[in-house]
Parts: structure tokens; C-alpha cells; sequence
């Protein structure tokens, strides 16, 4: 029984006797469950290959998904931006699971406001939402811009956000000035990476389409960054050092950097940094436009060929040491500035440590699950490092995302064992690590319940979880780690090389067996 | 080249708007016009005449076999007939399951992002199903796509009523952007005083009738041969017909936003022309025995 002086939770709690007893009598009285050979037999056959063959074979149904939907995406895009409030036009519960969602990863409060669409409003659209909506938010919340995107019941109905925001503005509900970008985001339709584009190029749009005149490329000598789906808020920082190091003037359009990791100083911040309205009018005249996860941007990057008229560089995502290479040269010659002493430096301590921890990395096995460009990223790197890259799935890749995993893991010998699989679930992904066990896999906190599953069939089975990806709800902090640059790239191998010895450490520890090597110097 | 004209055809369900169609496009398309017929109907029977076809597959269908729209190339979904004319049909799904509307959505959709606009196209048509029933069917009035809608009615009262719906819908959308009706197209079912009655009720709702098609039996002769009257028999006086409304519809400059009338106004129109009668509201909700009572 839980006591005062003594109260432990769930876990150790359930495991004294008094509870299991209570627990075992229910699952025994109520439950109906098979019995325990039937439940063992059954776990087994899902570990074979016969059992694979059949879930290769799915075709109507996700298990374990490795993608988020749309308005996810475009959600974390408006954050970025200046005293913008991010609005979903939809339902509820929606926006409640993208405010958990964020809430849980980042472990910081996330202001997302939805119209609260009813049965109603799917019968007669939801105009009057979007009316009161923005009338409401204009003037509750201190913002001074909306982004609004939308959730699958607006889109099923076919609302219009254009001619119902006009309306709003035509009739009053909000000031004509009031800056109301929008995006059509179909959460059936691709996935928050898709999501995040949508909103993006929604917002480039609002603010330049029609104020292209006397604006063109080169103008402010800036740059401009896209950063698509980015989480590690490192990843923000890392690229704003650098290119300060290198003293490129730059503007990052949509940048949730502080919004994310506001201080706890006794001031509530719903607001916090984020790319301004001007900045974004003014980011026409930028040389060019780099994009971060150039995968993921296709719209973004048409509307800034098209309308900007920039050229934008064919780019990967900067991670791992190539791509960084590739990324900071291409910046240097668009800008005419050098790259300074320091990065030539930091370039050098990340080559010393692939060195230092390359006997222990080289030939390791890894699966990775993630995005379009952070797979590609990372096969990149591992094999920079010497592993071997096995299962790539990436659940929201397309059939050109295959054709350039391919291509990259064919450029290594260390990609020679790598397979891409595209729409690919985590369900697959369990097929496959039971039946070509990888030494560990790459990804966000649902592979551990791969590894739990594996771990079942027997400890010599299991394969471990290395959480970098998005979300990481079970381990704190990470969204504020660094992937990309050379930092990143510091940042990945540190933790792939002390996972792979943790590792060792737990199969050496046993006294007078394996401890010969459980080794104080590794 | 000039800008692109986008325009839609509402109608009535089984007014010709999809035969109109077809023969106007062929017409555009003799006079060396650059046209795309979007078929947004999931019966799919948009563009058959111009490609000789029973039903073009549709960038539904093709979708539901590839597993998602993502999986389609435009030239999967898109066919070149008659006079050079592309055609795409959204379909749609089975009758009594899934959304048209988002059909219609996608579709759209699906070709803007392909790049089916290009740059070289005159005119784009939408050959619309009947009424603007939800706002999958309004996609094409959305902003940045139909500028021009057209409306094929005849002289009959529902054809007429849905015609005044259909400026309803308009109406929603026009205030907030820049589509507008472009003309009444009276498809003849011969009744009494059609061109007048027609007339009228464009004027009332401030638009055009910009032609008066008359009825003519060599439509069904071309029809049946899977084709325009254009290209079954260019010599045709319906064909010229054809030829006297596409050349009405290119030079066409009046857009308005129309002004919906209320169903008492309507009715009046129609009680004018005869096609109503007065009703006698002292018979309302009596049963025959209270009848007989009462005499």
C-alpha cells in the first residue's frame, strides 16, 4: 500500500506482491486473456521473416508512424516568427495534440489558439469560426500577426482561408492592416515537413507578392536561411554563430530559437524573438536563400525562384563534414567573405575526434528513422565515420527521397548493406530489426519500443535506441543539442561513440565472466 | 500572349452544361484558342465528345490505383483531343461514399502543383456539377483560379432556380475576390418565351444572357458518334451557333458580381411568364372532407 513517508511511484509500486496479486486476479477474472504459451508463440512468429514477408505486405494500414500530420508542421513555422500568434482553423482536439506535442519535447508552454470547429460549422463551413476566431485573437493575445493553417475538417468542407480572411477584414471582425498569412494544410496530404513549407511559403507570399517593386537580389547583402522542420534549437544557433563568425549578415525566416527556451526569471513570455514582419518584406533583396532541408521546401523554394528571382543553391542539409564543407563554401563564394581561421579550427578538433573514436565506431550497424533530410544527413555522417548504415525508413520520403538515399548509401562501401524504405513504418522497421539485427538504431523515443520488443526475444537480440530525432519525450533536453555543423557533428558522434561503449559496459560487467574487458580506459 | 481567361460552367444537373461545353471549347479551339477542360464531376463525362472516349480515366482513379495523388505524373491524367484541347477529369468517388468535393479539391490541386497551367493556354474551363452544393464545388471560383463563371439554364423553373443558387454562391466569393458572373447561356428546351424569360432574369440578376443556343438534332447526331458538332459537322448551323458564343465569350467584358433574387421575386418572374401558377393560399393544408364541409 502506498504510504505517506514512503510514496513510490508506478513503478517500483505495482511490483509488490499486494498489487500484483490484485492485477494477476483481474487479468485472470476479466481480462479473457490467451494463455501464456498462445501470447509467447504469437510474439515469436511476428519476430520471422515469414511474419516480415506479410507486414511488407500491408497495404491500408500505418502501425507506429514515423511522420506527424501537416498542421503540426506549419504550427512550429508561424512560432518563429515575431509576436505571431499561430491560429488552427479546425478542431479542437487537434490543436490540443499539437500543443501536447510541443509541450512534451520541449517541455516549455506552447500558445497555439484553434476556432473550435463543431459539427455545425462542418455542416454550414466555417466562416463564422474564422470571423470570431480573429476578432478574439487580435485582441486577446497582444500578437501582431496570425498564422493560420488548417486541420483535415476545414479542408474536407472546402473552406477557403482567402475569401473567409477578406471577409473578416472586410467586414470588420479585424483591422484591415492586421497581418493574417495563411496555408492550406491538409493533414491527409503529406506531413508536419510538408506542414512547415506550406506556412512558410504563406507567409513569404503575404508579405512580398505583391510588393516586389524595387526590390531585387543582392540588394541588402544579406543571406536568407530556411530552416524547415528543425527542432534542435543548436541547430539555429550553430547556424547563426557560424555565419557570424564568417560575418555574414543574414536573415533566418522562421526562427523559434528563444520562443522555446524562455528562462525562468518570473516573466511569462508568450512571445520571445522570432523573425520580424520587416525582416521578411526585406528578405527579397538577400543574395540568395539557403535552405536548410532543401527535401522538405519544395514550395518555399519555388516561390523564392519564381518571385525573389533568386538562384537558390543546390545544397544538402549541412550535417556531417562534407555537407558542412559544401554548405559554408557555397556561402563564402555567394558572399564574397572567407571562411574565418575559427571554423578551419573547429573543422579540425571534429576531424581529432573522428580519429580518436574511429576504432570503436568503424563497422557498427545502425538503422536510422527520421525526416526526408535529417536520414540523409545522418547516412551521410555515419558513413563519414565508418558505419554502416542498414535500415533507412523514412515514413514521409517520396520516391525521389529513395532515389538519393540510394545514390548516397552507393557512394560508400560502408552504404554497400543499406536499404531505403520510404512510407515505411515502424512496425516495418521491427520486422526488419528482428530479422537483420542492426547493432543499435538511430531515431526519435518510439524506436523503444522496438527495443523493448527486441530485448523480449532475449538480450542478445536487443537493439538499442540512440534518440536523436523529433520527438524526444523521454529524455530531457536534447532539443537544445546541435546535429547540424561541425558542432553537430561533435554532438552526434559523442553520443554514438558513448552509446556504442555503454553498450560494451553492459555486456562486460559480469564478475569473473565478461569483466576481462569491462576496461577502465576504452 | 495574352493572360490567361479561367472560367466555370454551373448549371443544373442534365442542362448540357458538359455538351455546351465541349462544343464552345471545340469552337475556341478551330479559332486556333489554347483551351483545358477540367472536368470536376465525378460522373467524368466532361471531356468524351472532345476524346472520343466513353469516360477519361479519371486523377482519381488513377490516384486510388497508385495509393496517393502523390504518385501521379500530369501526363498520367492528362489527354490531348480535338483540336489540341488538354482534358482532365477529377472524378470522384463511388456514389454514396467519400467526399466529391475533396475530389474536386485535390484535383485542382494536384494540376497547379504539376504545372498544368502553363504558359501557353487561352482559356481554362471547369465543367462544374450542377449546383455549388459545398465548398469542394466552389474550388473553382476560388481566388486565383475561375475569374469568369458562366451559368447554362433554360427556360424551366428548377434550371432557372438553381441558376439563381448558383449566383448565391458567386455572391460568397466575390466580395472577397475577383470572380464574377459572366453571362447566362440559355441551352433551348424550346418552351414558350425562352430568350425573354432568360433575358429577364439575367437582367434581374445583373448579368447577360450572352447566347441563346437553340435546340437542334444534330447535337444528339454528333453526340452519339462521341463528338462536337464542331468536328462532326463544322458546316452545321448549330456549329455556327457554337462558333457565335465562343467568339461572344472571348470578347466578352461584362463581370459583375450578381444580385441573387429573393424566391418571391423569382416566382413572380416565372408567374409572368406563365411557367407558375399563382398559387391560391386559401386551399393550403385543407384535406378534402374540411373541403367538402366548408362548401
Amino acid at each position: 500500500m502506498q504510504t505517506l513517508d514512503d510514496i513510490k511511484p508506478s513503478y517500483p509500486l505495482f511490483r509488490m506482491d499486494e498489487y500484483k496479486g490484485t492485477i494477476g486476479r483481474k487479468r485472470e477474472k476479466f481480462e479473457e486473456v490467451h494463455d501464456k504459451q498462445k501470447v509467447a508463440d504469437t510474439f515469436a512468429w511476428t519476430t520471422t521473416k515469414e511474419y516480415q514477408d506479410l507486414n511488407f505486405k500491408r497495404e491500408a494500414l500505418t502501425i507506429n508512424p514515423a511522420k506527424a500530420c501537416q498542421p503540426l508542421g506549419s504550427a512550429l513555422c508561424g512560432l518563429g516568427f515575431h509576436k505571431t500568434m499561430v491560429y488552427i482553423h479546425g478542431s479542437q482536439g487537434c490543436v490540443a495534440y499539437f500543443r501536447t506535442y510541443f509541450n512534451r519535447h520541449f517541455k516549455e508552454p506552447i500558445a497555439f489558439i484553434a476556432d473550435s470547429m463543431t459539427e455545425d460549422a462542418a455542416v454550414f463551413g466555417g466562416q463564422k469560426n474564422i470571423h470570431e476566431g480573429l476578432a478574439n485573437a487580435s485582441k486577446l493575445y497582444g500578437a501582431e500577426m496570425i498564422a493560420v493553417s488548417t486541420t483535415c475538417i476545414a479542408e474536407v468542407i472546402g473552406d477557403d482561408l482567402n475569401a473567409f480572411i477578406n471577409n473578416a477584414k472586410k467586414e470588420g471582425y479585424i483591422a484591415q492592416e492586421f497581418p493574417v498569412p495563411f496555408a492550406h494544410t491538409p493533414s491527409f496530404v503529406g506531413s508536419h515537413v510538408t506542414g512547415w513549407d506550406n506556412m512558410e511559403e504563406g507567409i513569404l507570399r503575404y508579405f512580398t507578392l505583391n510588393a516586389m517593386e524595387g526590390k531585387e537580389p543582392g540588394k541588402n547583402g544579406k543571406i536568407n536561411i530556411v530552416p524547415g522542420f528543425e527542432t534542435y534549437l543548436g541547430n539555429y544557433r550553430v547556424v547563426k554563430r557560424m555565419l557570424k563568425e564568417m560575418d555574414v549578415s543574414f536573415t533566418m525566416l522562421s526562427d523559434p530559437e528563444e520562443v522555446l527556451d524562455t528562462p525562468a526569471d518570473g516573466e511569462f513570455r508568450m512571445y520571445a524573438g522570432g523573425t520580424t514582419m520587416d525582416e521578411v518584406k526585406d528578405a527579397p533583396n538577400a543574395i540568395t536563400t539557403f535552405l536548410m532541408q532543401p527535401m522538405g521546401l519544395d514550395k518555399t523554394k519555388k516561390f523564392v525562384e519564381n518571385t525573389w528571382n533568386h538562384e537558390v543553391p543546390k545544397l544538402n542539409i549541412p550535417m556531417g563534414v562534407d555537407w558542412t564543407d559544401e554548405w559554408l563554401m557555397k556561402i563564402s563564394e555567394v558572399t564574397g567573405k572567407p571562411i574565418p581561421a575559427s571554423l578551419t579550427t573547429e573543422r579540425g578538433r571534429l576531424m581529432d575526434m573522428i580519429t580518436d573514436s574511429h576504432a570503436w565506431l568503424h563497422g557498427k550497424k545502425m538503422a536510422v528513422f527520421g525526416d526526408p533530410d535529417f536520414t540523409l544527413g545522418m547516412v551521410k555522417f555515419l558513413m563519414e565515420l565508418g558505419v554502416e548504415p542498414t535500415h533507412v525508413v523514412c515514413h514521409n520520403g517520396s520516391k525521389r527521397w529513395q532515389k538519393q538515399m540510394d545514390k548516397l548509401l552507393a557512394s560508400s562501401p560502408y552504404g554497400a548493406n543499406g536499404k531505403s524504405y520510404p512510407g515505411a513504418d515502424l512496425w516495418h522497421l521491427r520486422s526488419l530489426c528482428f530479422t537483420d539485427k542492426p547493432d543499435f538504431m538511430i531515431g526519435n523515443s518510439y524506436g523503444k519500443f522496438i527495443q523493448r520488443d527486441t530485448f523480449h526475444k532475449g538480450k542478445e537480440f536487443e537493439v538499442p535506441l540512440i534518440r536523436i530525432g523529433f520527438p524526444i519525450f523521454d529524455r530531457h533536453h536534447l532539443h537544445r543539442m546541435t546535429t547540424l555543423g561541425y558542432e553537430g557533428a561533435m554532438y552526434i558522434l559523442t553520443t554514438l561513440t558513448n552509446a556504442v561503449l555503454e553498450r560494451l559496459d553492459e555486456d562486460t560487467k559480469f564478475l569473473g565472466v565478461t569483466d576481462y574487458n569491462f576496461d577502465l580506459v576504452r | 500572349m495574352a493572360k490567361l481567361r479561367q472560367c466555370a460552367i454551373y448549371g443544373k444537373g442534365g442542362i448540357g452544361k458538359s455538351t455546351t461545353t465541349q462544343n464552345l471549347v471545340s469552337a475556341l479551339a478551330e479559332s486556333g484558342k489554347k483551351v483545358m477542360i477540367v472536368g470536376c464531376d465525378p460522373k467524368a463525362d466532361s471531356t468524351r465528345l472532345i476524346l472520343h472516349s466513353k469516360a477519361q480515366t479519371t486523377v482519381m482513379h488513377l490516384a486510388a490505383e497508385a495509393g496517393s495523388v502523390e504518385d501521379l505524373e500530369l501526363e498520367d491524367v492528362m489527354s490531348i483531343g480535338f483540336g489540341g484541347v488538354k482534358c482532365v477529369e477529377s472524378g470522384g468517388p463511388e456514389p454514396g461514399v467519400g467526399c466529391a468535393g475533396r475530389g474536386v479539391i485535390t484535383a485542382i490541386n494536384f494540376l497547379e502543383e504539376e504545372g498544368a497551367y502553363d504558359e501557353d493556354l487561352d482559356f481554362v474551363f471547369y465543367d462544374v456539377l450542377g449546383d455549388v452544393v459545398c465548398g469542394g464545388f466552389a474550388m473553382p471560383i476560388r481566388e486565383n483560379k475561375a475569374q469568369e463563371i458562366y451559368i447554362v439554364c433554360s427556360g424551366e423553373m428548377m434550371a432557372m432556380y438553381a441558376a439563381n443558387n448558383i449566383a448565391k454562391g458567386i455572391v460568397k466569393y466575390a466580395n472577397s475576390g475577383g470572380v464574377r458572373l459572366a453571362g447566362l447561356i440559355c441551352n433551348s428546351r424550346k418552351t414558350d418565351r425562352e430568350d425573354e424569360l432568360i433575358e429577364a432574369l439575367a437582367a434581374k440578376l445583373g448579368t447577360q444572357m450572352i447566347h441563346f443556343v437553340p435546340r437542334d438534332n444534330v447535337v444528339q447526331h454528333a453526340e452519339i458518334r462521341r463528338m462536337t458538332v464542331i468536328e462532326y459537322d463544322p458546316k452545321a448551323k448549330q456549329a455556327d451557333e457554337y462558333r457565335a458564343l465562343a467568339s461572344k465569350i472571348v470578347n466578352n467584358t461584362k463581370f459583375v458580381i450578381p444580385t441573387p433574387l429573393e424566391m418571391e421575386e423569382l416566382e413572380e418572374l416565372l408567374m409572368e411568364f406563365g411557367i407558375m401558377e399563382a398559387e391560391d393560399e386559401s386551399i393550403v393544408g385543407k384535406s378534402k372532407a374540411a373541403e367538402v364541409a366548408a362548401a
